[in-house]
């Protein structure tokens, strides 16, 4: 049975990705207007940036998976979440927000528009039928 | 930011394998999509243009619907859910969740936007501001309920939706899914108390 299958933990380390992508925005946007210290928000979006990476390459040597209904869900929920990651990307370059904080910020939102389509994605595939073997 | 806060069943379809009818419906409803369009391009000619009535209308009016949708799916109309047969919440889930796929992120993404510019604008967001503390709670606050909508509701809705729309939707996988729903209300709940407690707080402050 699909929903019995013993899976790596890629919603999990994803999830954990999204929360350490929020607590770098919160770290910034509670030190405006001063730029604060870079260096714990781009310690937080390392951290995860490499668990988002671990979660693609945990998931990427699953052998047997319904790669299909992965696709179909990710890659609207993707479309979906760019949008809105865009929309606040826009925001802030919108407000001049400049430098290292802007980039940090855009690449934070880049690893939470990967994230969550991983998590959506994941979470429905793992329920449905493995692709048969080709 | 709970996207559905519809309570688990308590009973089948988790226990046992009984199989729920299977329904046909759109997972996304597509006609919905224009209007999530013109909403979202209302936000940004609102930002763009720093419209002040219209930011404070979006966060304002699109939080105030985020708040009271959350609380009364949670604590209202998810409780009575899980009393009615297997076939009604069967016909409810597949009719009401699809539609909140569209509007709870939409409502989302808006008041946040919106929210953010306001605050913006108001100066609430420097940290000289002598009712920061409570701005920065609301970040985190916000921030434990996108993690709760993004990384257990919203999946699980999607993948109920899926399970629901196979041949034989597998009961037991069903109630599994829907249990995240009774497990996050609490906090979901929390959360958006204490975003109206800082929001009331920061509006007459």
């Amino acid at each position: 049975m699909s929903s019995a299958r013993r899976l790596p933990p890629v919603a999990e380390l994803a999830v954990v990705s999204v929360a350490l992508m929020l607590s770098g925005g919160i770290y910034l946007a509670a030190h405006l207007p001063k730029p604060p210290p870079l260096a714990p928000a781009a310690a937080l979006l390392a951290c995860g940036g490499a668990l988002t990476v671990v979660a693609m390459v945990l998931l990427a040597r699953i052998r047997q998976f319904a790669w299909r209904t992965f696709f179909l869900v990710a890659k609207w929920a993707l479309l979906a979440y760019a949008v809105f990651a865009g929309l606040l990307g826009f925001v802030f370059v919108y407000d001049h927000t400049r430098g290292g904080t802007l980039a940090v910020l855009l690449l934070s939102l880049a690893v939470f528009a990967v994230d969550v389509p991983t998590i959506i994605g994941f979470t429905v595939a793992r329920f449905a039928e493995a692709d048969p073997p080709t | 930011m709970a996207d559905i806060t519809i309570t688990a069943p308590s009973e089948a379809p988790t226990a046992g394998r009984e199989a729920p009818p299977r329904a046909s419906f759109e997972i996304v409803p597509l006609k919905g999509l224009p209007v999530v369009g013109i909403v979202l391009v209302g936000l940004v000619v609102t930002i763009a243009t720093n419209a002040y009535w219209a930011l404070d209308f979006f966060h304002v009016v699109f939080g105030g619907i985020w708040t009271a949708l959350d609380l009364f799916l949670g604590f209202v109309l998810g409780p009575i859910l899980g009393r009615l047969s297997i076939p009604a919440r069967v016909e409810f889930t597949t009719r009401f969740m699809p539609k909140m796929l569209l509007i709870m992120p939409t409502l989302v993404v808006s008041t946040l936007a919106a929210g953010w510019q306001l605050a913006r604008h108001e100066g609430y967001l420097l940290s000289s501001y002598p009712e920061h503390g409570w701005i920065v709670a609301s970040f985190i606050v916000v921030a434990v309920m996108a993690v709760v909508a993004l990384g257990v509701l919203e999946p699980a809705n999607v993948a109920v939706l899926f399970e629901l729309r196979k041949a034989q939707p597998n009961g037991e996988v069903i109630g599994r899914l829907m249990r995240r729903f009774l497990m996050t209300a609490g906090v979901t709940g929390a959360m958006q108390v204490a975003t109206l407690v800082i929001m009331t707080r920061l509006a007459t402050s």
